[in-house]
């Protein structure tokens, strides 16, 4: 691999919501850095605060504590008109309801032109056409979907406006919230796959917010396992399938459902709800165990990690 | 082995009427489902999956209708049944249905434990504090803890598992014969995923009711299924053990879904995916439905529809590539060897 150029960076980044006259602290210390041309997975439950950590990455939730770095940039504070533009173009979503994340009373047309005209990024009315038409085709849409609404598509083809909608802001990083969690399962390999082709072609780089440990490890570089805001491991996808560490991390494994009744037959799933820690005295911090294999753990399970890795 | 049939459908149409068209969702299906065994359908979206099992409890919506074939159950033919009445002493007491989002299948102003003795006080004839001890039986043998405590509570202050258990007590409240679980996991995270299918498994052994499972999801289907039934553009294409459909199956459709599974990927290359899309249902569907989206298509396939090939007793598969005159195919490469591929990718962790 060539050297890696890091194209966002999260430190210690701590998002919190009121909840009653306290505090709700959805996410807790989330360090992590993307490299530019990757696809970083963050994978959790429901409520594990993966979504809250990509939006705030698009700035739509402030961020506590800690920062948020584009490109060698904060962004994750109030930044100026410029340079608010320039973040809000460079980093698009996608997001997992193709149903509901498009506007119905709007054309494609106008759905695909909406960022295009919010930053005037067309010479005249024939560019901004051709930029368009240029983005559903890469999505394999084709140039009569125009003048459609977004009901007369499938979930699919939904999916793709979504994405060419993205595509046309001309985006550096985008931000994938489960894209095909609400897909068919023959319409998954193709969205999967555009954003694969889209990923070579553009030298795009993703943030692939997921619960499926088993897509993940198809199109992502590196996985993050987040757990009740908290990110307990982090590694190469290879490396976190072949050694997992920590005890989540374990249970999302067993907890994929394998196309292959003789391996299903001896599933064992395993349970986590964290009894397992004793964080009473021996406390516990995100620690690099190997080279670029990250576990939250305390001096006392590292040492058992440690045996299992063999150093 | 000689087993008995709880229930058999035998050449169903089902059609609807959408403003001055007529669609033909379910076209000649013929299904037995045999007591106490676990079946799963599936197929993806619009296949008719669901449409098929919701003829089984008469809760077509009011477009749709039975046009041709019979169903029988206990005795009596399922789609002479023209009064609710009648339908209410089958649906929900003896055929009961999970559905996929336990947020829209509970009522969200009315308690758990309500919704639940609802159910027993009007099929059971029990009186409302009997009813209450079998709702906390029911609660505790799905795995709500505190279920007592927990009776009047509101759907909103259950997780969307918790929720998902309350839908399968009430499915389970008057002892069903056949329990429809259509999508019972979809909406939930994998590892709750896994402790619901777990939970069903468990009940059926103890109550011994027949699973119907529909589902897109193949590695459920792996899960829970003994027999698999694959659906496409209504109809059923191959069904047969879970373990012929996985490791030896037959029709080219069957191939497609499981080689796009993403389970299977290899990183860096394309996973393949199924081209087009299924036919409109709306007009007649000439041979094979699936022949457009077939690379072993022959010129047959699109001119008559194939019949029921016999692999085995249990296997069938609607496909010329059957008949003895067609050349021969070999599986795709992708799910040639689908245990072995499964354990080299994953490793022993996938177990």
């Amino acid at each position: 691999m060539t050297s890696k150029e890091v194209l966002l960076s999260l430190k210690d980044v701590t998002i919190t919501f009121p909840k009653g006259k306290g505090v709700f602290t959805a996410v807790k210390d989330a360090s992590f850095d993307i490299y530019k041309g990757e696809t970083f997975a963050l994978v959790g439950e429901s409520g594990s605060g993966k979504t809250t950590i990509g939006r705030a990455i698009v700035r739509i939730n402030p961020v506590a504590k800690g920062s948020i770095e584009f490109e060698g940039k904060l962004i994750s504070e109030k930044l100026g008109m410029e340079e608010t533009k320039w973040v809000t173009k460079s980093i698009q979503m996608i997001f997992q309801d193709p149903a509901t994340s498009l506007n119905e009373r709007a054309t494609v047309d106008y759905i695909i032109s909406e960022g295009l005209y919010n930053f005037h990024m067309y010479k005249d009315e024939d560019d901004r056409k051709a930029k368009v038409l240029k983005s559903l085709t890469e999505v394999g849409l084709l140039d009569e979907h125009i003048t459609r609404y977004p009901h007369e598509f499938s979930g699919g083809q939904r999916q793709r406006i979504g994405i060419a909608r993205a595509m046309a802001m001309e985006p550096r990083l985008i931000v994938a919230d489960e894209p095909i969690s609400a897909l068919d399962v023959s319409i998954r390999a193709q969205v999967l796959n555009l954003m694969k082709t889209l990923q070579e072609t553009k030298g795009l780089t993703y943030l692939f917010i997921a619960h499926d440990l088993s897509v993940v490890r198809f199109i992502s570089d590196r996985i993050a396992v987040i757990h009740l805001g908290r990110i307990v491991e982090l590694a190469n996808t290879e490396e976190l399938f072949k050694n997992p560490l920590h005890p989540y991390t374990k249970s999302l494994l067993s907890a994929i459902p394998m196309p292959d009744p003789i391996l299903e037959s001896k599933k064992v799933p395993l349970f986590y709800d964290g009894s397992e820690h004793d964080y009473s005295t021996d406390l516990p911090s995100f620690v690099e165990i190997s080279k670029d294999h990250f576990v939250w753990a305390n001096t006392k399970e590292l040492e058992s990690y440690k045996k299992i890795l063999k150093i | 082995m000689e087993r008995k049939v709880i229930l058999s459908a035998r050449d169903v149409v089902v059609k609807f009427r959408v403003r001055d068209r007529v669609l033909t969702a379910i076209r000649k299906v013929s299904l037995d489902l045999y007591e106490g065994e676990t079946l799963a359908i599936v197929g993806e979206s619009g296949s008719g999956k669901t449409v098929l099992t919701k003829t089984f409890t008469g809760m077509l919506e009011s477009n749709g209708f039975i046009s041709e074939g019979k169903i029988f159950f206990e005795d009596q033919d399922l789609v002479q049944i023209k009064n609710n009445k009648t339908w209410e002493k089958i649906r929900g007491s003896k055929i009961a249905t999970v559905f996929q989002d336990p947020m829209s299948s509970l009522n969200p102003i009315r308690t758990i434990g309500t919704q639940i003795t609802e159910v027993i006080i009007k099929h059971q004839k029990k009186n409302s504090k009997e009813a209450r001890e079998i709702a906390i039986d029911l609660m505790d043998k799905v795995g709500i803890p505190n279920a007592a405590d927990r009776f009047n509570e509101y759907p909103f202050q259950y997780s969307g598992g918790m929720r998902q258990r309350i839908v399968i007590a009430i499915a389970l409240a008057c002892r069903p014969k056949i329990l429809i679980c259509d999508e019972p996991t979809t909406a939930l995270d994998v590892t709750i995923q896994a402790q619901i299918l777990e939970l069903i498994k468990n009940l059926q052994k103890e109550f011994g009711f027949t699973t119907i499972y529909i589902t897109h999801d193949l590695g459920v289907v792996a899960n829970v299924a003994q027999r698999v039934a694959v659906m496409y553009a209504g109809q059923i294409v191959e069904y047969g053990t879970s373990h012929e459909i996985f490791y030896s199956p037959k029709h080219p459709y069957t191939w497609a879904l499981l080689s796009s599974l993403p389970q299977l990927g290899i990183k860096g290359e394309k996973l393949y995916s199924i081209p087009g899309t299924p036919p409109s249902l709306f007009y007649e569907v000439k041979g094979d439905a699936f022949a457009q989206r077939n690379p072993y298509a022959m010129n047959i396939d699109f001119e008559e529809e194939p019949p029921f090939f016999m692999i085995t007793e249990s296997h069938f598969a609607k496909t010329w590539l059957q008949d003895p005159r067609a050349p021969k195919v070999e599986l795709p490469s992708a799910i040639r060897d689908l245990h072995a591929t499964i354990v080299k990718i994953y490793g022993k962790e996938g177990v």
